[in-house]
């Protein structure tokens, strides 16, 4: 390979360049933000009250820290979260299981499924909240009702996906539909498995914050609307900063791990 | 000695709006170690015909023997090639290959040491812990030969295992395999549309009709000596006659 040459130099000069550039633009976008809603607010061109500030963010961050509760607030919704997440991928992976091994079952609760996916599960909320009662509970079955549906159709349609000739190879060899599963149905759908968990890091956060909204005492999601009730948008304002950075962090968890499958692939 | 029989196969399929008759009485017998190939026009029930002798669909009518054991559900001692590799990317070549033997639960020292002479000797050990994208279109249906060979099965099915290869390493593999085939003693029942591969490769050819499909034509295919191997068969002087003879009856069949 000619990996010295001036011209693959110059290539591998580029490619970095332009990655350094995209992030170099990337931060000074997020600096410009921050910084112009600062100045626009202490030059009051913007009311900081319905804004807030950047500094003002800072000071309640500083509070909520001082008070000891920043730590309980972003545990329990993590928690939630994370809790959420992992039941409705299990659950559901589960239950798309159940449904691939029985074909008239699938067939019997498919219009079931559709109507499930098609109603706003958030909607079922004051019902959970009376079965279950208020609480972390509740908040975590929100969570799970709102990926749980998703992952069953992603994943069994990533099952159903598989060559067909791949199960007929086996059955030459005289698989059981256990043995069907273990060696080749899951195995061959952990693609789609994992672009499932993608989509239910979104989803856990919105079953989370709005299960939040509802119950909570504690939590991101109460502190938001606390913060609300008690006109502090600075409140309001830092908790769903804190909100996006954990959701981008859950999110590069999971990146990692498709990574990793992907350099083992 | 025979090792196949298959003895007056009907098959029908059925939808809500039709029954179509796919196989009408088909009889044939294959013996140990021949190399029987099935010819027909594209659409008339040869793949068919081979997943049920494999025994993944049971015929309308009609009996398969091997051994003259009757078939009852799915035997073990078949194995099947597909057009496609049908590798499983996510495990190495020696995972590949032992798949069947582990499926089986036969996977014994004995077993074991059987797939490995197979690497050794087919030019695949050094890849054994290849992942199958590594290697070339070539080597996986190698691989996947390998792997229907390692639980010993009494009877190859192909079912036009090289279609999917370029021209060039269809040639190469054709032979290959062909030697492998040769080397382990194997019944072979090949399927293709290919009439020169079915020449260069078989001991007897099964000329198929049109759908309903019956058996057209039978026939013998015979090389002298020096003609040992399906690149060179391509160049025996009686090549064109086989092709002549088999195309006019698979064209008489087109209308």
């Amino acid at each position: 390979m000619l990996n010295n040459s001036i011209e693959h130099k110059n290539y591998i000069k580029k490619v970095k360049r332009r990655k350094r550039k995209i992030i170099i633009t990337q931060i000074l976008i997020l600096i410009i933000f921050f910084a112009w809603w600062e100045i626009s607010g202490d030059l009051k061109i913007v009311d900081p009250f319905l804004t807030s500030t950047p500094s003002r963010m800072l000071k309640t961050l500083v509070k909520l820290y001082n008070q000891g509760n920043l730590f309980k607030h972003i545990l329990v919704t993590c928690g939630e979260t994370i809790l959420g997440f992992c039941l409705g991928t299990f659950l559901g992976t589960l239950i798309a299981i159940l449904l691939w091994w029985s074909d008239f079952v699938a067939k019997v609760l498919d219009p079931y499924i559709v109507v499930l996916n098609a109603l706003p599960k958030v909607a079922l909320a004051p019902i959970i909240i009376f079965w279950v009662g208020n609480g972390i509970g509740a908040i975590i079955i929100i969570a799970l009702l709102i990926s749980i549906i998703v992952t069953i159709i992603t994943v069994l349609n990533g099952f159903k996906s598989v060559d067909e000739d791949k199960i007929k190879l086996l059955k030459t060899f005289g698989a059981t539909k256990f043995q069907v599963l273990t060696h080749l149905i899951i195995p061959a759908s952990i693609p789609t498995l994992i672009s499932a968990l993608k989509i239910n890091v979104g989803l856990s956060w919105v079953g989370v914050i709005m299960g939040e909204f509802l119950v909570a005492k504690e939590g991101l999601g109460f502190l938001i609307i606390f913060g609300g009730q008690i006109s502090q948008l600075d409140m309001v304002m830092i908790s769903i900063i804190i909100l996006a950075i954990l959701a981008f962090l859950m999110y590069k968890c999971v990146a990692i791990l498709e990574k990793r499958y992907r350099t083992f692939e | 000695m025979n090792k196949v029989d298959i003895k007056n196969i009907c098959m029908n399929y059925h939808t809500i709006t039709s029954e179509t008759i796919v196989l009408k009485n088909i009889s044939f017998s294959v013996k140990e170690e021949e190399f029987l190939t099935i010819v027909g026009p594209s659409g008339c029930g040869k793949s068919t015909l081979l997943n049920i002798i494999a025994g993944l669909l049971t015929p309308s009518k009609g009996k398969i023997y091997i051994h003259e054991n009757k078939i009852r559900t799915l035997e073990k001692n078949i194995g099947y090639m597909f057009q496609k590799d049908q590798l499983f990317e996510w495990i190495s070549v020696w995972e590949n290959v032992i798949l069947g033997l582990k499926i089986q639960k036969i996977f014994t020292e004995k077993n074991k040491d059987y797939v490995i002479s197979l690497l050794r000797h087919y030019g695949l050990w050094n890849f054994r812990n290849h992942y199958p994208k590594q290697l070339s279109g070539g080597m996986r249906q190698r691989v996947a030969l390998i792997r229907t060979l390692a639980t010993n099965p009494d009877v190859l099915l192909l079912d036009e295992p090289f279609s999917a290869l370029d021209y060039q390493t269809r040639l190469k593999i054709s032979n290959e395999v062909f030697k492998i085939i040769r080397d382990e003693k194997k019944t072979v029942i090949m399927v293709t549309h290919d009439i020169p591969e079915a020449i260069s490769m078989s001991d007897r050819i099964i000329i198929l009709s049109n759908r309903p499909a019956e058996i057209r034509k039978t026939e013998i295919v015979n090389f002298s000596k020096e003609y040992s191997s399906p690149l060179k068969r391509r160049e025996a002087p009686n090549f064109r006659l086989y092709f002549n003879s088999i195309w006019k009856e698979l064209d008489s069949n087109v209308k």
